[in-house]
């Protein structure tokens, strides 16, 4: 099949940037939207031209590092698909695809398609974890967890931290990355001693890194590609207040 | 060489703590004073960050990815192995030792390989305790799964996204050190050069990918935890940044490269479509406690599998082997498909894919039981090949997945050069020919979390080593040397792309140093692989300039290093005249089309000396002594 491809080029973080076209012949539907962007790329390359950048790693929708806006929505139009396990069969013959990176203030553009991701790390660091130095744990069957529990923290846990959530909302809130990371631990019995603490210093974080706030757009779920529900948001807010009743909003 | 395992003495259920025991630990007031600098963010490094930290030491971990969560240790689908013997079904430390042993068909060192299943249960206890959510039975308990090369069930699992949590729970571990100022991030930094200086490793050379450049940084220790190179194959499940680099320039620094030829094909990864494709995918190993792998007993039978009634159908590994089944060790299902797919018998447009049909477990158990185990893989299959798995079987063949060599190390995770520790799938030491299905995550976590951090201290006790500034000319030397390499790359301006070369690297490997090699094609792919790298050097073309984001430059840093790590291999496996486990040679098998050992000449560790670009390595051998398991042949049947 063929495809008209329309792709953002930004060389740098202070340049303009612009969408560049590109024609491309001989793109089998067996493949994935990246291996497309592979040939782009090798054809760029034997012009002398500079390959589109873009991240990507594992191939298989696991380590969050690929995330394209594809034709508006936050890893392509296919629900809980991330953009490496797009593939062009999903596509027409003779289709216009516009490429974008994700767009949001806490994402500064590091170049073409590639943003800078790293709020999501310092918001982590600010409490998505358990303290239990190694060494110290008791036999892993002295805790029970309910197995409804330990499912609905898994379904937490599922978040890949690729970013869609937030490049999908309007607000450019990245709630649903918060409350999927506090809500694993927080569902725990293991996570119930820094519980408080947890949720207070995470959505401090976030806002510290310039995300907006949640105004139910839902926005977030439907590109999550890890179908991540929005009902953890609402119990993310649930833990927050009954914190903040608790311990006042500081850390 | 006089290769030293320094392998503790005594009863072999002793060792480890007999080590721990004797060790001379560092004055906790005194940690903070020693620097450790580790390489690669996986389980096995960010285990190891996370744990010196909160013992107190300085540490600098370094990945060359956005975030260290991204590591590739978070593909990991099925599960991780330990001796906990919850199911009451016989378990015990000594049957994960032997198993692993067995598994990786007796040529691993009998002492890490117990130390590791000895450990296995307090790696569980620690995930759980970071909030891993593993599986759970209603009644609140850890769930067990049972995986390829056991007859126990000891697998625990977290839907089929095992590796991805137990990362997680190294990550939100290394995370809380960061917040606390007691580990220092970089990410998107590249390990170029390891410094030596004495002898001692002192330091590393990392390439900052963004502005391109090079940066030196001091050590006390230098830990790599780098991972495999299962890339070399082009075609692998690794994902696409994964690499032999740190390893490859340790091994050109005097590191001896154990055991590479020992390369583990996955039986069960989503056949290749075509030309274009740029990674092979792993459905779980898992998959095979429910599926039933077969192919039409006819040859070129081309009907729809529905059509196929069951007495024309070859289920073929129960068949072979009855005991283990559909379970039989990765090597030995592997081979089994390329042996029917040779004869003809091989389904898909290309004939080379066997079938994985589930139609059995979903009449037994109901859609909804297999869904909840393996929902997520059955969606990744659909997604892939666009073919719904619920109601036609999976095709499948197999693939490179993991690398059982790695950098010799003792039993202290030392290299032969002094304060370089290797560790997980980087160092060769602990599944022999063949790894297990469930121990690689063990086998990191293990290193990571409780080897690393005592034999470190037992290092350090030793003394505080002498602080080498990074103005140091070794340093400086080292600088020079990776930017000239780049520079060199650059100035070839040839005609074809760094991937280019790439695939056709993977093509030589996987023809001839693939899953059946022989003496004949050994030697043609040194020939060949030589021939490639003179014209990569020759015919490479680059795009755009090293002071900048650049993934030409980084490819083309990681293909060169490819092009000689291949000869290696090859060179490996030439010498390794035998078959065992995963490394098959066809001129050494038994009636029946198994590997034959030959433990008189080959019970060793082959560890390899660089001796130049080209020129054929020196091999170095550690004997295997045995004392504690009887050597057998590896029978699954």
């Amino acid at each position: 099949m063929k495809v008209k491809l329309h792709i953002w080029r930004q060389n740098g973080p202070n340049d303009k940037g612009k969408m560049v076209d590109y024609n491309l012949d001989n793109v089998s539907s067996d493949m994935s939207f990246l291996e497309m962007l592979d040939i782009l790329n090798e054809d760029l390359i034997l012009k002398g031209e500079e390959p589109v950048v873009f991240e990507h790693d594992c191939r298989e929708g696991i380590c969050g590092s690929c995330g394209l806006v594809i034709n508006g929505h936050p890893h392509g139009p296919e629900s809980g698909t991330t953009t490496c396990q797009l593939h062009m069969r999903k596509f027409k013959d003779g289709d216009d695809i516009y490429v974008e990176p994700f767009r949001s203030k806490a994402f500064p553009i590091i170049k073409d398609l590639m943003v800078d991701r790293s709020a999501y790390d310092r918001i982590q660091q600010a409490g998505g974890f358990i303290s239990a130095n190694v060494g110290s744990a008791p036999d892993a069957n002295a805790i029970l967890i309910a197995k409804n529990i330990a499912d609905l923290a898994m379904d937490a846990a599922a978040c890949i931290g690729c970013g869609a959530c937030a490049a999908a909302c309007p607000n450019g809130s990245a709630m649903l990355f918060v409350a999927a990371k506090s809500s694993q631990l927080n569902l725990l019995p293991q996570g119930q001693p820094e519980k408080n603490k947890r949720v207070r210093a995470m959505i401090n974080k976030m806002e510290e890194e310039g995300f907006g706030g949640c105004s139910n757009y839902y926005e977030c779920e439907a590109a999550c590609p890890k179908n991540i529900s929005v009902r953890f948001i609402a119990k993310m807010n649930r833990d927050y207040f009954g914190a903040v009743v608790k311990e006042g909003t500081k850390v | 060489m006089k290769l030293d395992g320094k392998v503790p003495s005594g009863p072999i259920e002793k060792r480890w703590s007999n080590y721990i025991a004797d060790l001379k630990p560092v004055n906790p007031a005194n940690k903070r004073k020693f620097k450790v600098i580790v390489i690669g963010t996986g389980l096995a490094g960010g285990g190891a960050a996370a744990t010196l930290a909160e013992l107190g030491y300085n540490v600098h971990a370094f990945t060359y990815h956005d975030s260290p969560r991204r590591a590739h240790s978070i593909a990991a689908q099925g599960g991780i192995n330990a001796a906990k013997n919850y199911q009451n079904d016989g378990d015990s430390v000594w049957r994960l030792f032997y198993d692993t042993v067995k598994g990786g068909d007796f040529r691993s060192r009998e002492s890490n390989v117990y130390r590791l299943a000895e450990v296995s249960a307090n790696i569980i206890d620690q995930a759980v305790a970071q909030g891993v959510p593993f599986a759970r039975e209603y009644g609140g308990y850890l769930a067990n799964r049972s995986f390829g090369g056991a007859l126990v069930s000891r697998t625990f699992y977290a839907r089929g996204q095992t590796g991805q949590q137990l990362l997680l729970g190294v990550y939100s571990a290394l995370n809380r050190q960061i917040s606390l100022g007691k580990v220092t991030m970089h990410n998107r930094k590249e390990m170029l050069d390891v410094v030596i200086v004495d002898g001692r490793a002192v330091g590393v050379v990392v390439r900052d990918l963004l502005t391109g450049k090079m940066e030196s940084h001091y050590g006390d220790a230098v830990v790599l935890a780098t991972g495999g190179y299962a890339n070399t194959y082009f075609l692998s499940t690794n994902a696409q940044h994964c690499n032999v680099t740190a390893t490859y320039r340790a091994y050109k620094k005097g590191a001896l490269f154990a055991n590479p030829c020992f390369t583990q094909i996955h039986p069960t990864c989503i056949p290749v479509s075509g030309e274009h494709q740029s990674k092979l995918t792993l459905m779980s190993e898992s998959l095979r406690n429910d599926g039933r792998i077969w192919v039409p007993k006819a040859v070129g039978d081309k009907r729809n599998p529905q059509d196929i009634p069951e007495d024309e159908r070859d289920y073929y590994l129960e068949r072979m082997y009855p005991s283990y089944g559909n379970l039989a060790p990765r090597d030995i299902s592997s081979r089994a498909a390329k042996r029917v797919c040779d004869e003809g018998r091989g389904v898909n447009a290309t004939g080379n894919a066997v079938y994985l049909d589930f139609s059995d477990a979903i009449q037994r158990l109901g859609k909804q039981v297999i869904a909840d185990k393996y929902g997520n893989l059955f969606e990744m299959y659909e997604r892939i090949t666009g073919v719904d798995p619920y109601n036609n079987p999976m095709m499948i063949y197999p693939a490179l997945h993991y690398t059982m060599g790695g950098l010799w190390v003792d039993y202290n995770l030392m290299s032969n050069i002094e304060g370089l520790f290797v560790l997980g799938e980087a160092n060769f030491s602990d599944h022999g020919a063949n790894r297990l299905g469930a121990s690689a995550l063990m086998q990191g976590l293990s290193d990571g979390y409780f080897v690393l951090p005592n034999t470190i201290n037992s290092y350090f006790g030793k003394g505080k080593p002498q602080t080498v500034p990074t103005d140091h000319p070794e340093f400086k030397k080292a600088e020079v040397e990776a930017n000239e390499r780049i520079n060199k790359l650059i100035a070839i301006n040839g005609k074809e792309t760094p991937t280019h070369f790439h695939r056709r690297l993977g093509k030589i490997m996987w023809d001839y140093v693939g899953m059946a090699r022989n003496e004949k094609g050994l030697k043609i792919a040194i020939e060949k692989i030589g021939e490639l790298r003179e014209e990569f050097w020759q015919n490479l073309k680059i795009v755009g300039t090293a002071g900048n984001i650049n993934p030409v430059i980084e490819k083309a840093n990681r293909v060169a290093d490819f092009m000689e790590f291949a000869e290696l291999l090859a060179y490996d496996a030439l010498e390794r005249d035998e078959s065992c486990g995963a490394h098959f040679r066809v001129e050494h098998q038994t009636e029946e089309g198994e590997a034959k050992r030959n433990d008189a000449d080959f019970s060793y560790v082959a560890a390899w000396e660089y001796k130049g670009v080209g020129a054929r390595p020196e091999l170095h051998k550690e004997e295997l002594n045995y004392e504690f398991i009887h050597l057998a042949e590896r029978s699954y049947k």
